[in-house]
């Protein structure tokens, strides 16, 4: 009986990880990262040692110094005493309003936009073909810049709104007041107001918090409502008509507390300088949100144009042959589908929206960059650390946003079974 | 990612710092060019003429050091830069001298590692206003919309002045003066403030300079001072003392005219010694003796570099007020050159 051959002798020399396609791979992975990071490490190092050379050291101390300036456009409370880290934090907000009202805005525009283009109708289509091709072809902060020259130029400025005869005048029963710096309309005030908790670091309004509780219950009972409709039509085949419970439902226990807390509106009045009273929506902010979500509209468009050309002609087809009507088509069978298609690239332009949302300071809104990136940065002349933290937040902000839109690509993919 | 960014940023960081270095005059000699950084316009302290050549105040500083440095007055770069971007652009090392009416303050000097050099214009911060607005002091502004320059010591000054005299406005942050005269222009702020010679730099650049006024009030004082990184205590030195070379040369009549005349010797030691006639104090920082007489002859002394950009003959029309020689009542006074 012929022994089986000794096999040779598994052992390892040195000349394997070049030769042996075993572990080749691996060698050049460990030199590659070897390589990067002793260049990480150099840039580290000579990032230290210059800040050395030049006397300055690393810390984030500044941010608990007085600012010293002021904001204008503010969401919650702040003033020239108030911290570094306070301005940050209303420059984030300023940011995140800007963005949050951008993304809404760019999807209605979008969406809209897409679907005429492939309107039969042969102007319809084309004028969305224009509109997309203008905008998206143009660079955004140009958009920006038009749109801000645009309002400060054609609307009336503030001194026309004086004197016994003035050439502009408030519109809705003097109730708004548009100028070329500044749209003011009324605010809401409570004559019975419940007053503020404070949760740290700003205030909450008890109203606010009190209608937002009564409008889910409203929604919630408004639910239950329609869900028992749906079991009554599941048994009998007849919905009982409910459009008058819901309206009561939703309605009524908001107004009977706005009515308990003295819901009223404050006027803008114009005093010496300015309009005081009522709520002022800056004209930075319009023509940033309009520019934003103008531009990014216009991409967004493409999106869902092409989510919808990429459902095949059968589906729609086969929803005609079974009887459905073109709009009950679109809904049930062709949008749910196309979502699949539009929801990913939809979120890397949200994040397009918010990230160039910090072209804010060429209209002078006070967003993220405007603060922290630039008047702090500065006034303190810490360059590095207003950097990073501004990169570091804006990070954060644009992995909050996918991480939301991920898990509603979750929810509308394929559900492979 | 979050690493990327962050390596990304640090070399951003290691390699703008990574040319800061000492021997600044070594560095501007071997490029045989100064770079000066000024503002992005203001008409009689630097903007670009017609023809495009940099003119202006600030402009006749960088002009008198590069004489002095490299003989040649017209070898300088301009390189503009916002209230925004100076300090970053100096402290990069992507200009030598920041000649960019820039106020000396102790954070500045001390925290932000800067050496100014001397101040080459007093000025404070005032408030221009449209004239059919009525107002005629910076205390009826209670209330109103104020366009201000961005990253600049009146931003924090207007700050503090409304707040001692419990007044509200309302800020708009511009970067550029020239964004500034077009927002006040266009009625999207009642006011605009900097520097009082800015304001009146900006007034004469407007259509109608007379429906536009400076309020009497001066809100703060702004030393305004030529500077360099610190470090260069060499290169300071050539800087602070080509500034008072051209301050001394009015003090003792040295002009633009003379300066070649009385460089042949005077009976005045000082004038023989600013102009290198006698002893050699260029050698003492690394230059030749004739440093002065060649700052000097760039651009004249400090009272004809005046008169010529912002006084009273130009259309920016600023009286030499504290800015006149010490002899004079004003605060002009150059240390002795012996």
């Amino acid at each position: 009986m012929a022994s089986v051959a000794d096999t040779p002798k598994a052992g390892f020399r040195l000349g394997m990880l070049i030769y042996d396609t075993r572990y080749r791979s691996m060698t050049i992975q460990v030199v590659v990262m070897v390589a990067f990071m002793g260049g990480v490490a150099w840039l580290v190092d000579n990032a230290i040692q210059n800040l050395h050379t030049l006397g300055k050291d690393f810390n984030f101390g500044f941010l608990w110094a007085r600012s010293s300036y002021d904001i204008n456009q503010r969401l919650v409370e702040y003033s020239n005493d108030s911290t570094h880290a306070r301005a940050l934090l209303i420059g984030l907000l300023n940011t995140l309003l800007v963005a949050f009202l951008g993304c809404i805005a760019a999807t209605i525009i979008g969406v809209f936009a897409g679907v005429l283009r492939l309107s039969k109708n042969w102007l319809v289509g084309r004028l969305m073909t224009v509109y997309i091709e203008i905008v998206r072809n143009v660079p955004v902060l140009l958009w920006i810049l038009l749109a801000y020259a645009a309002l400060t130029e054609a609307l009336p400025p503030l001194k026309d709104f004086r004197g016994d005869n003035p050439a502009a005048t408030m519109s809705l029963n003097d109730s708004v007041a548009v100028t070329n710096q500044y749209t003011v309309i009324p605010e809401p005030l409570f004559s019975r107001s419940l007053g503020n908790v404070d949760v740290g670091i700003f205030l909450i309004s008890v109203d606010l918090l009190a209608i937002i509780a009564v409008l889910v219950g409203s929604i919630l009972v408004n639910r239950a409502i329609k869900a028992q409709a749906s079991r009554i039509q599941e048994q009998t085949g007849d919905r009982p008509v409910t459009w008058w419970k819901s309206l009561a439902v939703l309605v009524l226990p908001v107004v009977v507390l706005l009515y308990a807390l003295g819901f009223h509106l404050g006027y803008p009045e114009l005093k010496r300088f300015n309009f005081s009273g009522g709520t002022e929506i800056s004209n930075s902010l319009l023509a940033l949100w309009l520019a934003l979500s103008v531009y990014t509209g216009s991409y967004i468009a493409e999106i869902v144009r092409a989510g919808i050309l990429a459902i095949p002609n059968g589906q729609s087809e086969a929803a005609f042959a079974l009887g459905l009507r073109p709009r009950r088509t679109m809904n049930l069978v062709i949008l749910p589908q196309a979502l699949r298609v539009i929801i990913p690239p939809l979120i890397s332009q949200y994040l397009n929206l918010t990230k160039n949302s910090s072209l804010a300071i060429a209209v002078g809104y006070m967003d993220l960059r405007g603060t922290l990136g630039g008047i702090t940065l500065n006034q303190t002349g810490r360059e590095l650390e207003c950097m990073l933290l501004l990169m570091l937040i804006y990070l954060a902000i644009s992995l909050c946003i996918s991480a939301v839109m991920n898990v509603y690509n979750n929810s509308v993919k394929l559900k492979e079974r | 990612m979050n690493k990327q960014l962050f390596f990304g940023a640090l070399a951003a960081a290691g390699m703008l710092a990574g040319f800061a270095s000492a021997g600044t005059l070594d560095d501007v000699k071997a490029r045989g060019e100064l770079n000066c950084g000024v503002t992005t316009g203001l008409v009689g302290f630097a903007a670009p003429d017609a023809n495009g050549q940099w003119t202006g105040f600030d402009v006749s500083f960088c002009r008198a050091v590069a004489a002095a440095v490299l003989g040649d007055p017209t070898k300088v770069k301009f390189v503009p830069t916002t209230g925004q971007t100076r300090f970053t652009a100096l402290a990069s090392g992507e200009v030598d001298l920041l000649a960019r009416n820039t106020t000396w303050t102790f954070s500045r000097d001390v925290d932000l590692k800067f050496t100014f050099l001397g101040v080459n214009y007093y000025d404070g911060q005032g408030f221009l206003v449209h004239k059919d607005l009525g107002v005629t002091s910076a205390k009826e502004l209670d209330g109103a919309t104020i366009c201000i320059q961005t990253g600049t010591t009146t931003e924090l000054n207007l700050a503090e002045y409304f707040k001692v005299n419990n007044m509200s406005y309302k800020p708009v942050a511009i970067e550029t003066n020239a964004e500034g005269e077009q927002q006040y222009s266009a009625g999207a702020c009642d006011a605009y403030t900097t520097d009082a010679s800015g304001l009146a730099a900006t007034r004469a650049a407007f259509a109608d300079p007379e429906n536009h006024i400076i309020l009497p009030e001066i809100i703060s004082k702004e030393p305004l001072a030529p500077l360099v990184r610190h470090g260069d205590d060499q290169w300071a030195d050539i800087g602070r003392w080509t500034l008072n070379a051209l301050i001394a040369a009015e003090e003792f009549g040295i002009t633009s005219a003379n300066a070649d005349e009385l460089a042949k010797g005077t009976e005045n030691p000082e004038i023989n010694r600013i102009l290198g006639t006698e002893g050699d104090l260029g050698a003492m920082f690394g230059l030749d003796p004739q440093w002065a007489l060649r700052a000097i002859k760039a651009g004249g002394n400090y009272g004809e570099i005046f008169a010529a950009n912002i006084g009273e003959s130009t259309p920016i029309g600023l009286a030499r007020g504290l800015n006149a020689q010490w002899t004079q009542g004003g605060l002009l006074y150059s240390p002795p050159f012996r």
